[in-house]
């Protein structure tokens, strides 16, 4: 199975209000197809981690390298565009864009990249809405469901440009057992049909415990 | 479409509130600028063409000159001490040649020679002081337009009657005189002569109708027992009267005589003009300005709202510039509304005032639809819109999205 991505050595200090080590010599690899979770408590770093593994915090030591590609010390339109194909993104606050439909939320990371025609793209939003089981709501501004329903167009859009990392910060966070269970499956589903790698952080012990790989992480360490 | 300006547009038209204070104030802010500045122009236009009722664009005359102080040999005494005005006639040499020099030159329409002469009118026992200018009728007319101001009579029998005068209003009816009556004058070389009156102007600017009448050149030359080669101003028009003064300064130098522009002429009036486009342009200014900080508190508001789209479209792979460009397109796109409606405002509000009736020698308000003030409103409604756009956008591109997530 190849790598998809690799850290050396990361550390990361915070400067305010005292200076802290947050990050101690991460090292850390994800295959193809697995499915990773981060747990520790509350402030031990492990969304640090994720913020500096998605590529959008730079300011770190160490080497960061996706998909066999050095991404430390590109410049933040270089990293957008590296984000928008090969990183899907699920939050634990959904944050769709609430004055759009989902159908248009799900399309916006394609129209952005710009790979295929608007019709192609349509198409496929269509077909990712119906895989997390949300289609009938394609046509609703996103502001107008409700929040299980909101965290799987989340994810719809996620897997649009069918990213080879999926990054979740907490995503089953707000929602009930029966929705979590949903979630899990659909990652799992993913990872094991489609190849796609995921990494998320939670706090639930039975989402973590179900998956492929659980990092604990102390004090900035993995464990 | 792109996807940026689609964005853009959603954010427009789902805030339609925010939208419409915005165009508003764009709205408002054209509107008045353009109105405004077409105003400046109707009051300039009205104000040159009262001016150029009376001022040729260029005049040439023979200067008084003084004399220089004539020292001797040696440094200490002077053969002249206290210099003095040459006791020259005021006329101006070889005229018909000059006029056919100045005639040759760029940009210069119509030539004509003139002489004025102080004049006392007498009519029985009343006496005014006045002017009386001695013209080529036709030469003249084409210069000054004076038919258009003539009330009684026909100006073009002052060809025909060598010893016809036109009056002002006021010197009529203080003088009480009617076509075909008498009328003396009596110039300041004491040479008495009577003229026939066979027309009267009203230009009214009452300290002209009250003191200037027109007479036949020659007249004018007898007036002052001159041969008829005594020319006191030759006249110029030219074809742009904003050249006026650097066509002036090249007269002077080929004619060897002082050529005067409106302008310098006028030069008290010429500077209240410029104080009152001074005003104007500040105050319309400014407001096009207030409109553009309308814009910009409505982005600021707008993007401080939206921070956790732009955080999360920055997360999904949006960069900086897709960021600034989908709030300044916003920008324009409430700045294009607001400019077309201001457009549509200014053109009503002219077309108003243009139909109010002022009267003096004003009549209708001057002011018409200026083509080159509407363009300039544009582009500068434009220029701020963008600014008032981009300066929050830029902001917003330079969001971290990690902060807002951590949140």
């Amino acid at each position: 199975m190849s790598t998809v991505l690799k850290t050396e050595n990361i550390d990361k200090f915070f400067y305010s209000p005292v200076e802290f080590q947050v990050l101690k010599k991460i090292q850390l690899e994800a295959k193809k197809g697995e499915f990773l979770t981060m747990v520790g408590k509350s402030g031990c770093g492990k969304s640090t981690l994720l913020y500096i593994l998605s590529t959008m915090d730079t300011d770190y030591k160490g080497n960061l390298y996706l998909d066999n590609q050095l991404v430390t010390g590109l410049s933040t339109d270089e990293l957008a565009k590296l984000r928008n194909e090969k990183i899907g993104f699920v939050f634990q606050f959904h944050y769709l864009l609430p004055e759009f439909t989902c159908l248009q939320n799900v399309m916006i990371p394609a129209l952005k990249l710009g790979k295929y025609s608007e019709k192609e793209i349509e198409e496929k939003a269509y077909q990712k809405l119906e895989i997390l089981g949300v289609k009938d709501q394609a046509l609703k501004l996103s502001s107008k469901l409700s929040g299980g329903q909101q965290q799987r167009v989340a994810i719809a859009r996620a897997l649009i440009n069918d990213p080879l990392i999926i990054m979740g910060d907490e995503p089953t966070g707000n929602l009930d057992s029966k929705n979590t269970n949903m979630v899990f499956d659909i990652f799992q589903n993913l990872t094991q049909n489609f190849g796609q790698t995921i990494i998320a952080v939670t706090h639930d012990e039975e989402f973590s415990r179900k998956s492929d790989r659980i990092i604990e992480m102390i004090d900035g360490q993995i464990h | 479409m792109n996807i940026n300006t689609k964005i853009a547009q959603t954010y427009v038209v789902s805030n339609k509130k925010l939208t419409a204070v915005a165009v508003l104030g764009v709205l408002l802010g054209m509107s008045v600028y353009i109105f405004m500045n077409c105003m400046l122009v109707g009051f300039d236009k009205s104000s040159n063409s009262s001016i150029f009722k009376s001022t040729a664009h260029i005049r040439i005359y023979k200067d008084d000159e003084i004399c220089e102080v004539i020292p001797k040999e040696t440094d200490e005494t002077f053969l002249i001490v206290n210099p003095k005005t040459v006791p020259n006639k005021n006329t101006i040499l070889n005229p018909k040649m000059i006029c056919e020099l100045i005639q040759k030159e760029k940009g210069v329409k119509i030539v004509t020679p003139q002489v004025s002469s102080s004049v006392f009118y007498n009519n029985g026992k009343s006496q005014i002081a006045g002017l009386a200018v001695g013209i080529k009728p036709d030469e003249a007319n084409n210069m000054f337009d004076i038919k258009s101001f003539i009330v009684e009579g026909n100006f073009n029998n002052l060809k025909l009657t060598q010893n016809g005068i036109i009056i002002g209003s006021g010197i009529a009816s203080k003088m009480n005189l009617s076509i075909n009556d008498n009328i003396n004058l009596t110039s300041t070389k004491s040479t008495n002569k009577t003229f026939k009156v066979i027309g009267i102007f009203k230009t009214n600017n009452n300290a002209i109708d009250k003191s200037k009448a027109y007479i036949n050149i020659r007249s004018a030359q007898e007036l002052l027992q001159e041969n008829d080669n005594f020319i006191s101003d030759i006249n110029v028009s030219v074809l742009k009267p904003d050249d006026a003064e650097k066509i002036s300064k090249k007269l002077t130098i080929i004619t060897g005589y002082k050529a005067e522009s409106w302008s310098k002429a006028n030069e008290s009036l010429m500077a209240a003009f410029k104080m009152r486009k001074i005003v104007i342009t500040f105050v319309s200014f400014t407001i096009l300005l207030v409109a553009g900080f309308g814009i910009y508190n409505i982005l600021n508001m707008t993007i401080s709202q939206k921070i956790n789209d732009i955080a999360i479209l920055k997360a999904i792979g949006f960069k900086g510039k897709d960021v600034v460009q989908i709030f300044v397109t916003q920008a324009i796109t409430i700045g294009c509304i607001g400019v077309v409606g201001g457009i549509i405002a200014a053109i009503i509000l002219i077309t108003i005032l243009k139909n109010v009736y002022i009267g003096g020698d004003l009549g209708y308000f001057p002011i018409d639809y200026e083509f080159l003030e509407f363009l300039q409103g544009i582009a500068i409604g434009f220029v701020i819109t963008f600014l008032a756009g981009y300066i929050p956008a830029k902001k917003a591109a330079n969001i971290d999205p990690v902060s807002i997530f951590r949140k």
